[in-house]
């Protein structure tokens, strides 16, 4: 026999005040802020979560985060992202997206920011036809494009500068700006008690 | 409602007692001189006749009293490397099509399977559980009997949980593909497929643990504390954070960068750290510079680490008393940081000459810089003032790169290259390709980490400028974001190269077929 239990006994020890600290400290901190207020964020419908799971599913979160920083930190008010974040703008989202790269801009409060679907669904489908310096991928693959004189569909939306061009959203595209719209966390989060 | 928040509480007290008394036992063991290494401990890698005398890449044939020992596990071992190297090529070949999207962005856009969101996250899950960690598992492996004087238990187990494990790496891999992924970074692998990892973790640490458990040394080398408390850390690790059910919103942020940054941490860090100490002092053929630190650099590690995930998130929406202890945290992280940096460069700077004759202790002494140079960058990063440019930039991904690349990948390529001959009994054919593969990798990730450092903190500043525009921070990134690409074609190749020489190597030579 030898030494290694102190190893074991001193590894246990440091990883069980790591999962104190930081998987239920929080747990027990957070969650009781999030009953007190309810969220600027409203329950997602089902087509939002659809879309939600677009987002993650086509990892949008590597390269736009959903915080707000404090003034302090950086220009985020400046670039027009809202308010800095709080807890309780976060508590429908599983799993969460707030993300750690700001190659493309804050998505926090997109939905008030740009509340236009046709301006979401040309971008998605082209970011370049409407933002030159984007380096965004395409999604031009949740989209068909139509040639007709006149809209083909409910939903088709005409290519700028293209006559005849249309575009006609799949699902996978029409629920991801519907969850894209419903990010409107520039509001205020009102308290639970002030509801009824 | 009340029973709920009882099982709370009583988890906080049991979870908080646990580790108080683990840390009251472990004081009582450092008073009683438990730990108190003797001197002669250091000496412990060698036999007799290799003290003084360096030990180079090639072996000399009939001549190594370790044979016994490493050929106890060499099936599992070889399957754990080779397998290890294959998903290396793969994964930088995803790592290289995501870094030209950033400057080629219709680049094999067309298609919903090649789109950047899929393409790295694949190219991050594979390096990390398809390279990382099995590599580091079977050099791992490899040092353990050596370390033990035990043969390696339960060999078969142990090949069968290679196989499980790659099952695993690559049902995740097709599942984010097609869209079933966790979406937490770093732990996208679909949560059913991580059992799988898990299950292999657990049939890997168990022989492990039994080898360790039988060992004839009165004394543990540095190299196996890392081992035995990875091994530990790890499984924990993962398994709590793939319990997505526990969380949500920020609670869940939290969970998920106390993760990201502990298998950085309390994974491949010790881990790589492990085989530094023992291949450094073995290859120069003196002991390592001071034993003693060595016992600082590691606590240090197991406690300062173990807390500094939460500098992911500053400036977010997290309780402000988390975040100044991670700050905390992070600048401790130092003083392991600089222990063991001084036990490695002062050994390395005494026997400096030996880099000449040695590829394998060029591979190693460019980890153990890289992980003083990514470490100190670490500490300082997690300052707020300077957080609060290189939070959101591309200097993150830099400094990751050298950190997981620069330290634990360049560790790694040491440790197979100098495995391998030991292992099968024969040598490289072209002992020159190993120099080339160091060449192309070293260039290659000061090209990446420099260059895209230098615009991610570009971009950092024009993130905090109140004048600027948001469109401004692209723009300047792009000259950046080529020079990554240079850097990582340069990477590419040099894992074709590493795949060429490990795969030459396993096959018997002509001369030896003949006899």
């Amino acid at each position: 026999m030898n030494k290694a239990y102190i190893f074991v006994l001193g590894g246990t020890s440091t990883i069980t005040l790591s999962i104190f600290i930081f998987i239920l400290m929080p747990r027990i901190q957070v969650h009781n802020i999030n009953k007190e207020m309810i969220s600027a964020q409203a329950p997602y419908t089902e087509n939002e979560l659809k879309g939600r799971h677009v987002y993650v599913e086509n990892g949008c979160l590597y390269c736009h985060s959903q915080q707000v920083r404090d003034p302090v930190a950086g220009a985020d008010q400046h670039f027009g992202w809202g308010r800095p974040s709080l807890p309780s703008d976060y508590i429908y989202d599983q799993p969460h997206l707030l993300g750690t790269m700001r190659t493309g801009p804050d998505l926090s409060n997109i939905g008030s920011r740009q509340p236009s679907r046709d301006w979401q669904h040309l971008h998605l489908y082209n970011p370049r036809s409407l933002v030159e310096w984007s380096i965004m991928p395409g999604f031009s693959f949740y989209y068909e494009v139509v040639s007709a004189s006149e809209k083909p569909k409910e939903n088709a939306i005409q290519i700028p500068g293209k006559e005849g061009q249309w575009i006609i959203p799949k699902d996978e595209a029409e629920n991801l700006v519907s969850c894209l719209m419903s990010l409107k966390r520039d509001r205020e989060p009102v308290k639970a008690s002030e509801v009824k | 409602m009340m029973a709920s928040m009882d099982a709370k509480v009583v988890f906080l007290i049991l979870t908080f007692s646990i580790s108080v008394l683990g840390m009251v036992a472990f004081v009582v063991a450092l008073i009683q001189k438990q730990v108190l290494v003797p001197p002669s401990a250091a000496k412990s890698i060698f036999d007799q006749s290799e003290m003084g005398r360096a030990e180079l890449d090639s072996i000399e044939v009939g001549r190594n009293q370790w044979r016994m020992l490493d050929q106890s596990a060499r099936t599992p071992i070889l399957f754990f490397i080779v397998s290890s190297v294959i998903w290396l090529a793969i994964g930088s070949i995803f790592g290289l099509l995501v870094s030209f999207k950033f400057h080629a962005p219709e680049f094999l856009g067309t298609q919903s399977l090649l789109t950047f969101g899929k393409l790295r996250p694949l190219h991050l899950n594979i390096i990390t559980y398809g390279w990382l960690s099995p590599a580091a598992l079977g050099v791992a492996m490899w040092l353990v009997p050596r370390l033990t004087k035990v043969p390696l238990q339960n060999v078969k187990t142990l090949f069968a949980a290679g196989i499980i494990w790659n099952i695993g790496v690559t049902l995740g891999c097709i599942g984010i593909f097609v869209g079933l992924t966790d979406g937490l970074e770093w732990l996208e692998f679909w949560w059913p497929f991580d059992i799988l990892l898990a299950v292999a973790g657990a049939m890997i640490a168990i022989p492990l643990f039994r080898t360790i458990y039988l060992s004839k040394e009165k004394h543990l080398y540095v190299t196996m504390w890392y081992i035995i408390c990875a091994l530990i850390w790890f499984p924990v690790l993962f398994v709590i954070a793939n319990c997505h059910f526990l969380h949500s919103g920020v609670e869940q942020a939290i969970a998920n960068w106390w993760f990201a940054h502990n298998v950085l941490g309390l994974w491949v860090t010790p881990l790589g750290l492990g085989i530094i100490y023992y291949l450094l002092p073995k290859i120069i053929g003196h002991p390592i510079a001071s034993y003693q630190l060595s016992l600082f650099g590691f606590w240090g590690l197991a406690l300062f680490y173990s807390q500094v995930g939460m500098h992911h998130l500053l400036g977010g929406p997290i309780p402000t008393w988390m975040a100044n202890l991670s700050i905390v945290m992070s600048v401790g992280m130092a003083i392991p940081v600089i222990t063991v940096a001084i036990n490695h460069h002062v050994s390395t700077y005494k026997h400096f000459h030996v880099l000449k004759d040695s590829v394998v202790l060029r591979f190693i002494v460019f980890g153990a810089m890289s992980y003083t140079v990514s470490s100190l960058q670490g500490s300082l990063h997690s300052l707020r003032s300077f957080n609060y440019v290189t939070h959101f930039t591309h200097w993150t991904v830099a400094h990751a790169h050298l950190g997981l690349y620069g330290f634990t990948s360049m560790v790694l390529f040491g440790g197979i290259y100098f495995a391998l001959p030991r292992l099968l009994g024969r040598n490289f054919k072209y002992p020159w390709l190993l120099n080339l593969h160091f060449w192309l990798a070293a260039t290659g990730i000061i090209i990446y980490a420099v260059g895209l450092g230098i615009g991610g903190w570009l971009q950092g500043q024009e993130l905090r400028n109140v004048n600027g525009s948001f469109e401004q921070s692209v723009r300047l990134t792009m000259p950046y974001l080529y020079i990554r690409s240079i850097g990582g074609t340069l990477m590419l190749l040099s894992h074709f190269l590493m795949l060429y020489n490990v795969l030459s190597i396993l096959r018997p030579q002509t001369s030896e077929v003949a006899k």
